[in-house]
């Protein structure tokens, strides 16, 4: 009964937290912390903000190489995932841009495709 | 143990009104220490009718610092297994996170090991295991971070009682278990926990230190 009532709540990016959960989860962890120096973390990450214009492209073809993460130096690879569509991925990070105190603006599915037309493979 | 634990989750669940009255589930389910921690696996008895466990066999394996690693290594001591590879995109990262909390909890029991076995030996050689432990901030004499021959490495999971297979229809390329699994000091396997569910690995973290105690005396 409690979890029937609490699922009524309003739940603002459900599909982008699903999604997350899913396909991201693994690695950035569900609070976003990421792992150690391994893997950067989400929630608070300034490189949201900074590289606005790559996230898109970040998620369907991954990225490699040096990355500097609130001043941390990260250095792992990120594989892509090619299997989601633009639509998914806008909701993606409207989830990862408002979650964990996030407040890194609204993205659109116009937006991201135009981003993803436009990606450095 | 493992079976106690959900007989008695389910039992809870018909009970609704067991979760409003008790926080956590039953911490210790048994407080007889064999019956917590039995050797796990097949058994075999001799024509004389002595019985012969399951055990880990010889193994030998170069770790991060290129230091041949073998059963001696954990001479005396307890260890703390798991497969992975470093470009695996599923579950390892979550895996290593509840790892790291075994580590960080026994970080200065020098009766307790942490030993991982890369399944992707080809591309995780000696420096990129190096570079991973240090990147998770692990000391290298505590946690092993294995690599070896592939053939000598895939034989050793199902001692572990850990599956591990090459699949390319899977992300990453290596289909695996996220098995946590505990060795005693004479090779015996006694706990396992899912590396992927940090609730089971609660209650491990608390069964290791009930363990380390019975063992050596000292959990800490």
């Amino acid at each position: 009964m409690i979890i029937s009532f609490s699922n009524c709540e309003y739940e603002a990016f459900s599909q982008g937290k699903a999604l997350y959960e899913s396909q991201c989860a693994n690695c950035h962890n569900e609070n976003g912390q990421g792992l150690r120096n391994l893997i950067p973390p989400l929630a608070g990450a300034d490189y949201l903000e900074t590289h606005k214009e790559e996230i898109a492209c970040i998620i369907r073809y991954g990225i490699e190489g040096e990355m500097i993460v609130n001043g941390e130096s990260y250095n792992s690879q990120m594989v892509g995932i090619p299997i989601l569509t633009d639509v998914q991925i806008n909701n993606i990070i409207n989830y990862i841009n408002q979650a964990w105190g996030n407040n890194y603006g609204l993205s659109n599915v116009k937006m991201v495709k135009e981003q993803l037309e436009n990606c450095n493979k | 143990m493992r079976y106690l634990i959900i007989t008695i989750l389910l039992l809870s669940a018909l009970f609704g009104i067991y979760y409003f009255t008790v926080d956590n589930k039953p911490a210790v389910v048994t407080s007889d220490f064999e019956e917590a921690f039995p050797i796990l696996g097949f058994k075999d008895i001799t024509p004389e009718g002595d019985t012969i466990n399951h055990s880990i066999p010889d193994f030998s394996f170069i770790n991060q610092d290129s230091l041949e690693i073998t059963n001696e290594t954990f001479a005396n001591k307890a260890y703390i297994t798991d497969f992975f590879f470093i470009h695996c995109p599923s579950i390892c990262p979550r895996v290593k996170a509840q790892m790291l909390r075994v580590y960080e909890k026994f970080e200065d029991n020098d009766n307790l090991l942490l030993v991982s076995h890369s399944l992707d030996p080809k591309r995780d050689t000696v420096a990129a295991l190096r570079s991973y432990a240090d990147k998770l901030g692990v000391d290298g004499s505590k946690w092993h971070f294995l690599t070896g021959e592939k053939d000598m490495i895939y034989a050793m999971n199902s001692e572990y009682f850990i599956v591990a297979n090459e699949d390319p229809d899977v992300a990453g390329g290596i289909d695996h278990s996220g098995r946590i699994v505990l060795v005693d000091k004479n090779r015996h396997v006694r706990a396992f926990a899912e590396g992927t569910d940090p609730d089971d690995v609660t209650q491990f973290l608390k069964d290791l230190e009930w363990f380390l105690e019975e063992e050596y005396g000292n959990a800490n």
